[in-house]
């Protein structure tokens, strides 16, 4: 991209770009003012402008509505990429093994024949071909076990075949993602570290059980957590300690009967004419029962201890009840 | 325990897409952002730098204490940046007592940082400082003329990789068909000295001349600021030829409605719109075209009279 101008100075002038570089002009290296310097450069800009003006407009152009169009050339200054080619993806399992097997990829329709009603129907979605809800018996074979029951099994295959599937389309993206070639809107993410020694996987807590945590540790300090610095956007805590609702009493507030019910219901406890209905019986038999046992092995323990090694009786020292 | 994470609404996807690296890249970002201290020059500098760049790039306004692009781990500040808003070039500015204006222009591959070159400003003119007629103001996200004067360009190797920045930083998309109502501002970059470089930029003027080519006028408009060069990083060997490795094929385009037929050969459907027949006006029974009507009456039944009395002629 060289254009030859009357003075004998080539520019270098990629269209494509809009870039022109004269590179034999030579500043004085002591600038006679400011000025002259700035007027001195936009003269020779004005003059690589032109030049790259003199092939812009030199192309064959397109008439439309906003003005002339013109096709540019590609860039010829190499400059650097943003970001790496894209790489090929590798071949996934199913790929290799057609590509072995020759086998060749065939478009479906989206209308099927359907044997049973003798119509034209979807191959997927609603009211589909062959769906696997809809039959109504399934014959029994010889190698059936009775007892199995064969719609459940059906669903459990379906339910195997599914997640072996995903189990494939995760080794695949794994197989990918090796090779630098995951797909733009894919992303792998480790759901949980895996703890050395134990299989079971750690429970995801959710957000209130994180913030329950947090309270709990947050009011662990010796004083109630009253004084901590707070982090930026940490919320105040939740209400602690009991939690009461209280009824109305004024008219105007609500339900004024629940309240004189409420406290009824207590007065009516303490006092009742039939105590059986507050008695748990359960609870009063189990007390008899454990105070007649104790009463039995004491008695039997006291039998069987002989008075000489029981400690006898101070008559001259004075016992602390009689002072009441 | 993998799990794949796809996106679950469509804008989310396009945003995936539109950051995934392609076989031809569409224009680069710039991020603009600053250090801990900045002088009014250096502030006014990137301001209007970003307006000058307004439909592809981000500013941050917040200071960035933990940027150092020269140091070794100064860098990982900047590489979280660009990866969060996809920017391939940055501008950081910074203002010490050892380098005051200081501009570092950096580019990125891949989101890591590729080359580094540090200027200085002097001599800075802002925006507003230009008096000109309003009516040649360049518009926003017009396709700028770049013009690099001075044989330090090719001796000096700091100011040809100043030249190759400069060109990456204003040159925005690459694209196939230019309007050429469209030109309105050029950059003129003219190296003054072996260390300095006057950037400035012009609004363009075309002038009637005789041929179909107008003639150019350059007039100052923006902001004008001499560049001294400081310090450079190039980019490694290796790095740099992976980056500059273009690739030859071009992306395939989808040929859509064609389809090959044994029998017909090359197929093709053509849609056409609906005709609807139903609301078609086929009389206009207006009052006002009443007097047109009747006179069209009058001449078609004088025409027939005269068909029938030829044919009973004949």
């Amino acid at each position: 991209m060289e254009t030859e101008m009357e003075t004998e100075q080539i520019y270098q002038v990629d269209v494509g770009n809009l870039l022109a570089f004269n590179p034999n002009h030579r500043f004085p290296s002591a600038p006679s003012s400011r000025e002259e310097l700035v007027n001195e450069c936009i003269r020779e800009g004005t003059k690589l402008v032109q030049a790259i003006a003199n092939t812009l407009f030199n192309f064959p152009s397109t008439e439309t509505n906003d003005g002339p169009i013109v096709q540019l050339p590609p860039p010829t200054t190499k400059l650097p990429r943003e970001k790496h080619i894209p790489r090929p993806k590798p071949p996934t399992k199913w790929e290799e093994f057609a590509l072995k097997k020759g086998i060749q990829k065939r478009k479906k329709d989206k209308l099927a024949w359907d044997e049973q009603t003798d119509q034209f129907k979807r191959r997927h979605g609603y009211d589909r071909v062959n769906d696997d809800n809809d039959v109504p018996i399934i014959e029994a074979k010889a190698t059936d076990e009775p007892g199995v029951d064969p719609f459940a099994k059906r669903l459990d295959d379906k339910k195997k075949r599914v997640g072996k599937q995903e189990k494939n389309r995760l080794q695949n993206l794994k197989a990918a993602e090796k090779a630098g070639a995951l797909p733009s809107h894919v992303q792998l993410a480790a759901t949980s570290l895996p703890i050395s020694g134990t299989k079971a996987q750690p429970k995801k807590i959710g957000k209130d059980e994180l913030g329950d945590v947090a309270g709990l540790a947050a009011t662990s300090t010796a004083s109630g957590g009253k004084f901590d610095k707070k982090l930026p956007g940490e919320k105040p805590p939740k209400k602690q300690g009991k939690h009461h609702k209280y009824l109305p009493v004024v008219a105007g507030r609500g339900d004024v009967n629940a309240e004189k019910e409420q406290t009824n219901n207590v007065l009516s406890k303490i006092f009742s004419k039939h105590s059986h209905e507050i008695l748990n019986v359960g609870k009063a038999i189990n007390m008899y029962n454990v105070k007649k046992e104790k009463k039995k092995s004491g008695r039997s323990d006291k039998s069987g201890r002989s008075d000489k090694l029981k400690p006898k009786k101070d008559i001259t020292k004075k016992s602390a009840n009689k002072a009441k | 325990m993998m799990e794949i994470r796809t996106p679950k609404t469509g804008k989310a996807k396009r945003v995936l897409e539109k950051r995934a690296p392609k076989l031809v890249e569409t224009g680069k970002k710039t991020l603009i952002l600053h250090g801990t201290k900045t002088s009014a020059t250096l502030s006014s500098v990137l301001m209007e730098l970003y307006r000058l760049k307004k439909g592809g790039a981000i500013r941050y306004s917040r200071r960035n204490e933990n940027i150092r692009p020269f140091e070794s781990g100064g860098e990982t500040s900047l590489e979280f940046f660009s990866q969060k808003t996809d920017c391939s070039i940055f501008v950081y500015g910074s203002h010490t007592k050892k380098r005051p204006d200081n501009l570092v222009l950096g580019r990125m591959y891949d989101h890591q940082v590729y080359d580094l070159i540090e200027v200085g400003i002097e001599n800075f003119k802002s925006l507003l400082a230009f008096s000109y007629d309003k009516k040649f103001a360049p518009h926003e996200g017009s396709k700028p003329f770049i013009c690099f004067t001075g044989e330090g360009f090719e001796n000096v190797p700091e100011l040809k990789h100043l030249k190759e920045v400069l060109t990456d930083l204003f040159r925005g998309e690459v694209v196939d068909n230019l309007n050429l109502t469209g030109l309105d501002r050029a950059y003129v970059c003219s190296a003054i000295s072996p260390t300095k470089v006057f950037l400035t930029h012009c609004a363009l003027k075309l002038k009637k001349s005789g041929s179909i080519v107008p003639r150019m006028e350059l007039v100052e408009v923006g902001p004008s600021m001499d560049l001294v060069i400081r310090r450079n990083r190039l980019p490694n060997e290796s790095l740099m030829k992976e980056a500059m490795r273009t690739s030859k094929d071009k992306p395939k385009k989808k040929v859509k409605n064609v389809d090959q037929d044994a029998v017909l050969g090359k197929t093709g459907k053509i849609y056409m719109p609906d005709q609807k027949l139903g609301d078609m006006k086929l009389l206009d029974k207006s009052k006002g075209l009443k007097r047109e009507r009747k006179e069209a009456k009058l001449k078609h039944k004088e025409e027939t009279v005269s068909k029938k009395m030829k044919e009973s002629s004949e």
